[in-house]
């Protein structure tokens, strides 16, 4: 399968240029738009289709900060097995579990919920930077494997604030 | 997707939720585990008598119906069992009991992966005395 970094022709690391990746993909997208083949035979229709799902694939893997990660990770030969890996950090986890603590108790304070909404996006902050400095600096896959489930774990977090303000609002 | 019936039951009356007071943690076993595909996090704790046998189980978990009732049947199965016979509880048994779909069988294998660690942490609290 086509790579999807030389798909755009960028660089492969993980520090990614989103104007960059957003005019890459428009342009493989116009080169293979469905409208340019209308006319051709089927088999190249077949094929411009094929180019432009595998381009929306990429564009969506690349664009999440969280996916290509794990599409680095995957590539360079240490995948991260999120159904399986039971065994984070004990106090990785415990935080966790506070964090969804607090969730829990602020349901109905939305200042609250904002407020833990900000901390978490502070956390997090700092969790990509060390990602994007364990793989493109360090090459150092373990790290950047550890990051990429606590990082899943805050995505989950996140849902669940902003689920429980959406649920204020109605 | 419709949850099994045993799953609703331990979902809508979750068995041993809960943690055992600070006082108690010289008998307590407390696995800490997480499952970052769906961020669920389950801690499960067992309270161990001068016997080696687990007296008491409590947890607490944040997660989908099946993950909260995988942890509460396990509750319930660890009692009376000795730190050994509790190892012997294998995720596949939990799927089975609460008919799980192939989707949620990490849900069971995070709770036999807590009663892992709990009994681990119990051991090693014990052995470096």
């Amino acid at each position: 399968m086509q790579e999807y970094y030389s798909l755009f022709s960028l660089p492969e690391r993980y520090a990614i240029d989103p104007a960059r990746l957003e005019d890459a993909y428009r342009s493989v997208q116009a080169q293979v738009h469905p409208d340019r083949f209308a006319h051709r035979p089927e088999a190249e229709r077949r094929v411009a289709m094929q180019w432009a799902t595998l381009a929306n694939e990429a564009f969506r893997t690349l664009k999440s900060p969280l996916e290509r990660a794990r599409y680095l990770l995957e590539r360079r030969g240490a995948p991260v097995d999120p159904e399986r890996n039971t065994g984070m950090s004990p106090a990785f986890l415990m935080q966790q579990m506070e964090w969804r603590e607090s969730v829990e108790e602020a349901a109905s304070d939305a200042v609250e919920l904002e407020r833990l909404h900000r901390e978490l996006a502070r956390d997090e902050r700092v969790m990509f930077d060390d990602l994007a400095q364990a793989l493109d600096e360090a090459a150092d896959l373990p790290r950047a494997g550890e990051l990429v489930q606590r990082l899943m774990f805050m995505e989950k977090l996140r849902r669940e604030i902003t689920d429980a303000l959406a649920r204020l609002e109605e | 997707m419709a949850y099994s019936e045993k799953v609703l039951d331990h979902y809508e009356n979750p068995r041993n939720v809960g943690s055992f007071a600070k006082e108690e943690a010289e008998t307590v076993g407390t696995g800490m585990v997480g499952a970052p595909a769906c961020g669920d996090v389950m801690k499960l704790q067992i309270k161990v008598n001068a016997a080696g046998v687990i007296e008491d189980a409590k947890f607490k978990t944040y997660g989908c119906g099946s993950a909260i009732a995988s942890s509460s049947l396990v509750t319930e199965w660890v009692k009376g069992k000795t730190l050994d016979e509790a190892l012997g509880i294998k995720n596949t048994q939990i799927a089975e009991e609460l008919a799980l779909p192939p989707v949620k069988i990490h849900c069971s294998i995070l709770a036999e992966d807590a009663i892992k660690a709990a009994v681990e942490d119990y051991r090693k609290k014990h052995d470096s005395q």
